[in-house]
C-alpha cells in the first residue's frame, strides 16, 4: 500500500508549488522564532522576503553539526523549550552531544513519515512488528514505535539486545516485520543456529534495516539466511530520526519524503550542486518542522539522487544507499562515534594529548567491534603492570560510559601508530560490508 | 642507590630484539632481567651496568621506559636464606611490589632484587644490614 498517495505520488509541478510555499513559511518561521537563525540570515544579507520559490533555496546559508554544537542545548530550537514534547540525544563531535527536540506537531510528522516507511517496506495494518532498535535517547526504537501506532500495527517493543529472548518472541508471537540494524539481524542468525531454530521458517517476511552502513552483499546474505525481504531505511536524528527515506519493495533507491524533507546533493568541497546521479553530500531542509527546524543541513552522508518515477508509482526522488561520509564519523552497532570523542575521553584521563587509533572490525556473523589502541608514552607509563591494567580498565570504562558502547582497549608502544605527514591515521575500518 | 630499567614492550615477534639491539649497540652489559607477561604487552625489567646510558638510548628510540630505585641484596646460596629475608621484611611490615633473583656463584652467593612499597629504601637497607645482609651499591653491581 501507499500510505499517503496524495503526497507520495504527486506530479512534479504540484510538488514544487507545495515545496515553495513550505520553504517560504519555514524561512519566515525560523527568522522570527530562532535568534541564532535570525543572526545567521542577517549575516548573509538574506531577508525572508527574498525566498519566493524552492529554486531560491541556494541563496540560504548551510547549517552544520558545529552550529548545533555551538547552540547546545536548545539554541537552534525555533520554539521555547516548554513547547517541546520530546527530546532525543545523539553523539556530537566533541564533548556535548547533539540534542533534538520535537513538538507535538513534529511527533505527528514523525508518525506520518514512519507510517510511509512501513508501507514502503510492504507492511500492512494489523501486521505484527518486532522493534529491535534501541528505545530511549536513540531515535530508532521510538521512531518505529510511533509509525507503527499510526499505521495500526501490533507492536512488540523488544528494544535491542537479549538475543535469545528476541528469537523466542519471534518464534512464539510470529511477527511479520522486523526492524533492527542489519548486523544485529545477522548476529541473531548465528544465535538462532545455536538454538537449532529453522531460519527459513522464521515468521519474519520483511526487514527494515538501517542506522549503520551496509551493502548489497549483506542484503543478499540476510535475505538468503532468513528467507525475508531486506529493505533499507535512512534517517538522522537532526532531521527527525528514522523516517527520512526508505526503499520500496523494488529496492531501487530510497524514496525520500521531499514534501517535508527537501533534499539537495552538493559537492562537499565547492558546495555547488552535483549533476543528477552523481555522488555528493546530502543536504536536507526540514520544510515543516516546528521544534528543531533546519535550513540546508549538511548531513555529511555521501549519496546520489535520481528523480525518475519509480515502478511502485511513487514520484518522490530516490537516494542511493549511503556511500560514505565527508567526515571521520564511524557507526558502530548503530551508534555514531567520532574519533574526537575518544580523544576527549583520553584527554580527560591523562591530562595530555595521547596518540590513539580506532580499529573497527566485524567478524562473520558477529557484531561490530571497536578496539582503541593507545600509545603508552613516558608520561603515562607506570612501571607497575597492575597500574597499566588499571589504566586500560579506566580508559575502557570512561569510553563506555561516554559513548555507550563496548570497546576493547589495547596499550601499544610509542610510535606504533603510523603517522603520515605528521598526522596520525585515527580510524582503521576493517569491516567488509 | 641501584636502579632498575623498566620497559613497556608489546607482546609480538621482534619486540625483545629491538630492545636488545639498542643495548648491544650501546655496549651495555645486562646483569639480570625478567619479563612480566600480561597478554597483549609485558614489562621488561633489567639490571644493567650503565642504567642512565641504557635509559637514554631506549628513550631516544621511542621506548616508554623508566628507571626505578631498587634494593639489590646479596644472599648466601643456602636453604632458608630467602625465607630469612622475607621474614625480616614481614617483621617490619614492608610490602614487596616485585622481586626477582638469580644465583651468581652456585652454592655460595645469590642476588635478590626488590622493589618495595611504603618504606624508604635507605631505611630498609639499614634494617637488612643490621641483620647481616649485604646490600649492594652501583659500583658492586657493575662488577658482578
Amino acid at each position: 500500500m501507499i500510505w499517503n498517495e496524495e503526497m507520495e505520488c504527486m506530479g512534479s509541478e504540484d510538488l514544487k508549488n507545495i515545496q515553495s510555499e513550505r520553504l517560504r513559511q519555514i524561512v519566515d518561521y525560523v527568522y522570527n522564532n530562532c535568534q541564532a537563525y535570525k543572526n545567521k540570515l542577517n549575516a548573509c544579507g538574506i531577508s525572508p522576503r527574498k525566498i519566493k520559490t524552492i529554486c531560491d533555496i541556494n541563496k540560504l546559508p548551510f547549517t552544520t553539526k558545529e552550529d548545533l554544537r555551538d547552540a547546545y542545548p536548545f539554541g537552534l530550537f525555533s520554539t521555547a523549550s516548554k513547547n517541546i514534547t520530546e527530546i532525543h540525544v545523539s553523539s556530537g563531535t566533541t564533548g556535548n552531544p547533539t540534542v533534538v527536540g520535537y513538538t507535538k506537531e513534529d511527533l505527528e510528522l514523525w508518525s506520518e513519515v514512519m507510517a510511509r516507511v512501513l508501507a514502503l517496506s510492504g507492511a500492512e495494518p494489523k501486521d505484527k512488528i518486532q522493534i529491535a532498535y534501541g528505545y530511549g535517547l536513540f531515535t530508532g526504537g521510538l521512531g518505529f514505535h510511533y509509525g507503527s501506532l499510526k499505521m495500526g500495527l501490533t507492536i512488540i517493543p523488544a528494544s535491542s539486545g537479549q538475543t535469545k529472548r528476541q528469537l523466542k518472541m519471534m518464534h512464539d508471537f510470529k511477527p511479520r516485520i522486523l526492524a533492527c540494524t542489519p548486523s544485529y539481524c545477522l548476529y541473531m542468525a548465528e544465535e538462532a543456529r545455536e538454538m537449532k531454530l529453522d531460519l527459513k521458517k522464521s515468521s519474519w517476511e520483511i526487514g527494515i534495516f538501517g542506522a549503520e552502513p551496509w551493502s548489497e552483499s549483506m542484503r543478499k546474505e540476510i535475505e538468503s539466511t532468513w528467507d525475508m525481504l531486506a529493505t533499507d531505511v535512512y534517517g538522522l536524528s537532526e532531521i527527525i530520526g528514522p523516517g527520512v527515506a526508505q526503499e520500496c519493495q523494488h529496492k531501487k533507491g530510497l524514496h525520500i519524503f521531499s514534501d517535508v524533507f527537501y533534499p539537495e546533493v552538493i559537492n562537499p568541497k565547492t558546495a555547488k550542486p552535483v549533476r543528477d546521479g552523481e555522488d555528493g553530500e546530502l543536504v536536507i531542509t526540514t520544510l515543516t518542522k516546528q521544534g528543531l527546524a533546519l535550513l540546508r543541513y549538511r548531513t555529511r552522508d555521501i549519496v546520489s539522487i535520481k528523480y525518475q518515477r519509480c515502478r511502485c508509482g511513487r514520484t518522490s526522488p530516490r537516494i542511493s544507499k549511503i556511500r560514505g561520509r565527508t567526515d571521520d564519523m564511524i557507526i558502530i552497532r548503530g551508534i555514531n562515534v567520532f574519533p574526537s570523542q575518544i580523544e576527549h575521553v583520553l584527554l580527560g584521563i591523562e591530562g595530555t594529548k595521547p596518540h590513539y587509533q580506532l580499529v573497527v572490525d566485524r567478524k562473520a556473523g558477529e557484531l561490530d567491534e571497536l578496539e582503541v589502541l593507545v600509545e603508552v608514552e613516558e608520561k603515562i607509563f607506570s612501571d607497575e603492570v597492575k597500574a597499566l591494567r588499571n589504566l586500560e580498565e579506566k580508559i575502557r570504562k570512561e569510553i563506555e560510559s561516554t559513548l555507550g558502547i563496548f570497546v576493547k582497549v589495547k596499550l601499544v608502544e610509542p610510535r606504533f601508530i603510523e603517522r603520515s605527514e605528521g598526522k596520525a591515521k585515527r580510524v582503521i575500518d576493517k569491516r567488509i560490508i | 642507590m641501584p636502579r632498575q630499567l623498566n620497559i613497556f614492550i608489546e607482546n609480538r615477534p621482534g619486540r625483545l630484539k629491538s630492545v636488545t639491539e639498542i643495548l648491544s649497540q650501546g655496549n651495555i652489559n645486562i646483569i639480570a632481567f625478567t619479563i612480566q607477561d600480561r597478554g597483549d604487552f609485558g614489562v621488561m625489567k633489567l639490571l644493567v651496568d650503565k642504567p642512565d646510558v641504557a635509559h637514554l638510548a631506549l628513550a631516544d628510540k621511542g621506548f616508554a621506559c623508566v628507571l626505578k630505585d631498587i634494593l639489590v641484596v646479596s644472599i648466601q646460596d643456602k636453604p632458608g636464606n630467602l625465607n630469612k629475608l622475607a621474614s625480616l621484611l614481614l617483621k617490619h611490615n614492608i610490602n614487596i611490589i616485585d622481586t626477582h633473583g638469580f644465583v651468581i656463584e652456585p652454592g655460595n652467593r645469590g642476588i635478590c632484587c626488590i622493589e618495595s612499597a611504603g618504606a624508604e629504601n635507605a631505611n630498609i637497607t639499614k634494617i637488612l644490614e643490621k641483620e647481616g645482609f649485604e646490600v649492594l651499591g652501583d659500583k658492586e653491581i657493575s662488577e658482578l
